[in-house]
């Protein structure tokens, strides 16, 4: 006995804890690393378009070059080149030309570059998704553990209410808001968000998704509420905010992280449709979505314009879902043996 | 009249009619001697009947119903269209292609009108033998309760097109009980109509000529017909209309041709007009003989391959319409100007024309008139070295000027249609006035809502996208309709003076034109070629581009005839 007390203490202190844990079975999980290389390349080369643009296809990828001109092949051709045979109808922007600094996925109908638009489109993408995610998981978790931990009245006055947003199919209410607020833009109290900002897409999808957020948690401080520990924390006369803050939190943070990648590749697929559909993201900014959108019109001729962010945006949703699945597997191994969150 | 819709004209046309005045010539308003544009593949002048080609079903598609099918509601292209195989007035346009159908012949009356009392009295004699496509016989109580029924009905051009007749203003005042006791007179006895306006109009044959003027039974419903077509005296009849899905024309089996130039007999037994399809299905329909004809214009994506593939299917026509710019002289920063020309200098017109589909689509504008209409001068005040057809722009001039305004780091929103060409044509203007050092921001808007909410002030819209297409083959139609003071009504959806442009000295010059008109059509027209020149010089507006539309049409449809004033004949074509 007394020569063993002092091994299981020495063992205890060797313990990496949770945290560490986690991460040292992330990094043993192949699919979420590969997952995280291919985010790390699209992240990277998103936050690098002002280079690409400067410097490499040395263009303004948010003004028109309608009647503008490039090189290919040593020569001089029209960016946008109007038909020449038979009735000469319409007008055909320049396909890739996989020179990097001569319009390397060709133009959209603008005669924009579209390589330089797509990376600075998926700063904008990325940006939206994961500002409204962490929004989301913030403001979700806020209200699903007050809503959990004080029950009675309050609970039921923020459980009714998320159950009214949670009755709009997400999608309707995403355009609906974004058309009402694409008008004037948000003034709600102190907090003002201009029309064209890129903050207004972000507020209307963390807003819409927050009940996803905030109902599981709330159920699970249910359950945490109910716990010896928080009965001893309540026993030995701890304030309510402090329960919350050592308690109850640390018990559904890794609930929370495990929300950020999901949420992040929801929002940006919500952040494409809207833009897709004129609601989200305002021109002159690019998005994913509004590139997709600019390129219907070149379906049939350069189907190029619509691929690469439709490409892109599915690359970069199966990864943030791959990369989910892999922070909630090294955060609650217990789920993988039940098979969800 | 704007492209879907002419509901813009109206209001504008208005202010137009009420400062008409003094006496008119008989009828000689009704023939335009200015429009010179041809087009092309369209068949000219009367053709004689080719019986071997009578029959089939003639197969049309669009994207959309066009509403209501009362003639005298409906204010749309689409529908205007096809009521020149449907409904008569006593005066009608030449249903031939090229030149000639800017040309005003009588239709339901005998002769064109006599005209008296310094041009303030219309007198027609009415055919006999007409029939209506429900067996009852035209009488000139049909023509009074026709009039009559323009006020009932509200039509959209009651106020502005007819409301010279005598009484007119009480009708506008209390349409439900409409009566023109003094303005349309009915003699059955020598079977005459009269009509007395209270100041002379050389413009009314055109307006006599037009849908809203249709001749229809007087027991119709003073309300809107909706979805109830109306019988008809033309040589087809409506027999059944689902906006959701189709509309089908059958043969009125009343008809006798009496006049081969304004109401021709039609070569198909049936015309069968489908709603519901997307524009690109549209031209997959036509290219595998599913659809004869398309309304809607073909995506930009497809042009080029019917310009080659279906080449001989393709005809391309010039439209006499402009596709402009709003300044809106009266807020910042287009309340200078310096700053309203220094765009008119920027404006890259062959960089319009790339976004609208090419130069055989359409062609650079300088002038509000467009070329081959009355008045129309060539001239170009905003071109790069100077000259009467625009080159090229100049944008270190426009930066300048910008600069000398003031005005540049000002807010500029720009309101366009939402669909593909409008968008593309204001995400270019909002290129470029950020060039030009504006924050300039892109407000598409659906097309139902976008032409009333830019005329209305309370929206503040700087700068707007938009399109007027002639109602009528005359100056008077664009200058005194898009710029006269009276045309500017501050606070109203029907303002179609959008700019808010409102000068004394020009407002004077086109009173003027409109009065020389009356006795002198050629002095007119050069007084009007002055008026464009000196509206252009204050820069309320930025011409872009002169449009062309594409008929795209099935193999086997013949006999295609483009008419100036209502497009392709669809009666006039067959399929057998």
């Amino acid at each position: 006995m007394t020569a063993a007390q002092p091994s299981s203490t020495a063992e205890a202190r060797r313990s990496p804890g949770p945290w560490r844990t986690a991460a040292a079975d992330l990094s043993r999980n192949r699919s979420a690393l590969a997952a995280a290389v291919v985010l790390l390349i699209v992240v990277t080369a998103s936050l690098c378009a002002p280079l690409y643009a400067a410097h490499i296809a040395h263009t303004d990828p948010f003004q028109s070059h309608v009647s503008g001109t490039t090189v290919v092949g040593g020569k001089t051709v029209p960016v946008l080149t109007p038909s020449s045979t038979g009735l000469g109808l319409g007008v055909t922007p320049i396909g890739p030309t996989w020179d990097p600094a001569h319009y390397f996925l060709g133009a959209d109908n603008q005669g924009r570059d579209v390589m330089a638009r797509l990376l600075y489109g998926g700063r904008t993408s990325l940006f939206i998704g994961f500002t409204a995610a962490v929004l989301t998981c913030l403001v979700g978790t806020a209200v699903g553990v007050v809503a959990g931990y004080a029950g009675g009245v309050v609970d039921s006055v923020i459980s009714r209410v998320l159950d009214v947003v949670w009755a709009f199919p997400v999608y309707l209410l995403a355009i609906c808001l974004s058309v009402v607020l694409l008008t004037n833009g948000l003034h709600l109290g102190p907090l003002t968000v201009d029309a064209g900002s890129l903050w207004l897409p972000v507020t209307i999808i963390a807003a819409i998704y927050v009940p996803y957020i905030a109902r599981p948690l709330r159920g699970q401080v249910l359950v945490l509420r109910n716990k010896e520990f928080i009965h001893a924390a309540v026993g030995s006369g701890a304030p309510t905010p402090r329960i919350l803050r050592r308690e109850v939190l640390p018990n559904v943070l890794p609930t929370t992280i495990v929300f950020v990648p999901l949420m992040t590749a929801l929002a940006m697929l919500t952040e494409s449709a809207l833009s897709f559909l004129s609601v989200g993201v305002q021109p002159p900014d690019a998005s994913w979505g509004t590139i997709i959108e600019d390129g219907l019109g070149l379906l049939y001729t350069r189907p190029a314009v619509t691929i690469a962010p439709g490409l892109l945006i599915a690359l970069t949703t199966a990864a943030l879902n791959v990369l989910g699945d892999g922070v909630r597997d090294a955060l609650d191994p217990g789920a993988r043996l039940r098979g969800g969150v | 009249m704007s492209r879907s819709t002419r509901r813009g004209a109206l209001a504008a046309a208005a202010v137009a009619l009420a400062l008409t005045a003094a006496a008119c010539s008989s009828a000689g308003g009704g023939s335009s001697t200015g429009p010179t544009a041809s087009s092309s593949g369209s068949g000219t002048g009367s053709a004689a009947f080719q019986p071997q080609h009578k029959g089939g079903t003639l197969k049309l598609v669009a994207h959309a119903a066009a509403g209501s099918f009362d003639p005298q509601v409906n204010y749309t292209l689409q529908y205007w269209q096809l009521y020149q195989s449907l409904y008569d007035g006593l005066l009608a346009f030449k249903k031939v292609g090229g030149q000639e159908s800017f040309t005003v012949v009588p239709d339901l009356a005998t002769a064109m009108p006599k005209v008296t009392n310094g041009g303030k009295t219309y007198t027609f004699t009415l055919r006999k033998g007409v029939t209506f496509s429900n067996g009852k016989a035209l009488t000139t109580d049909d023509v009074v309760a026709s009039f009559e029924r323009i006020f009932k009905v509200s039509s959209p051009t009651a106020g502005t097109f007819y409301n010279g007749i005598v009484g007119a203003d009480v009708c506008l005042k209390k349409p439900a009980g409409c009566t023109l006791p003094k303005g349309v007179i009915g003699d059955a006895k020598t079977n005459t109509v009269t009509i007395n306006l209270t100041a002379a109009d050389p413009e009314f044959p055109y307006k006599l000529a037009v849908p809203h003027a249709s001749i229809l039974p007087k027991d119709s419903p003073a309300k809107d017909a909706g979805t109830k077509p109306l019988p008809s005296t033309g040589p087809y009849t409506a027999a059944s209309y689902d906006p959701n899905r189709e509309l089908k024309l059958v043969r009125n089996p009343h008809f006798k041709e009496w006049s081969r130039d304004a109401d021709p007999q039609g070569y198909p037994d049936v015309i069968d007009y489908t709603f519901g399809q997307t524009v690109e299905s549209e031209v997959t329909a036509v290219e595998n003989g599913q659809a004869d004809w398309m309304f809607d214009a073909p995506p930009a994506d497809r042009l080029n391959e019917i310009g080659t593939k279906y080449a001989s299917q393709a005809h391309v026509n010039p439209l006499t319409a402009f596709w402009y710019a709003t300044l809106n002289v009266n807020s910042a920063p287009f309340n200078n100007k310096l700053a309203r020309q220094a765009i008119n200098w920027a404006v890259d017109r062959s960089a319009v024309v790339r976004l609208y589909g090419g130069t055989n689509l359409a062609s650079p504008a300088c002038t509000i008139l467009p070329p081959g209409f009355p008045g129309h001068v060539d001239s170009c005040d905003y071109t790069k070295g100077g000259g009467t057809t625009w080159k090229a722009p100049d944008l270190a001039k426009a930066k300048a000027l910008v600069k000398q305004s003031g005005t540049a780091g000002q807010q500029v929103g720009i309101v366009v249609q939402d669909d593909d060409v409008n968008k593309s044509i204001g995400q270019y203007l909002q290129s470029l006035l950020t060039q030009l050092g504006y924050k300039a921001t892109l407000k598409p808007l659906s097309a139902n809502i976008q032409f009333t909410y830019i005329q209305n002030t309370k929206n503040k819209v700087q700068l707007a996208l938009t399109s007027w297409y002639q109602d009528y083959p005359a100056a008077s139609d664009f200058l005194n309709v898009l710029f006269s003071c009276a045309s500017f009504h501050p606070g109203s959806d029907s303002s179609i003076n959008i700019s808010g442009f409102c000068d004394k000295g020009v407002d004077a010059k086109m009173q003027a034109a409109i009065r020389t008109a009356q006795t002198d059509e050629q002095s007119a027209n050069q007084q009007w070629g002055a008026i464009d020149q000196d509206v252009m010089a204050q820069s309320p507006v930025v011409p872009l581009i002169n449009p062309k539309i594409i008929d795209f049409t099935s193999k086997r449809l013949g006999d295609y005839r483009f008419s100036k004033q209502f497009y392709m004949l669809v009666g006039q074509t067959w399929v057998k």
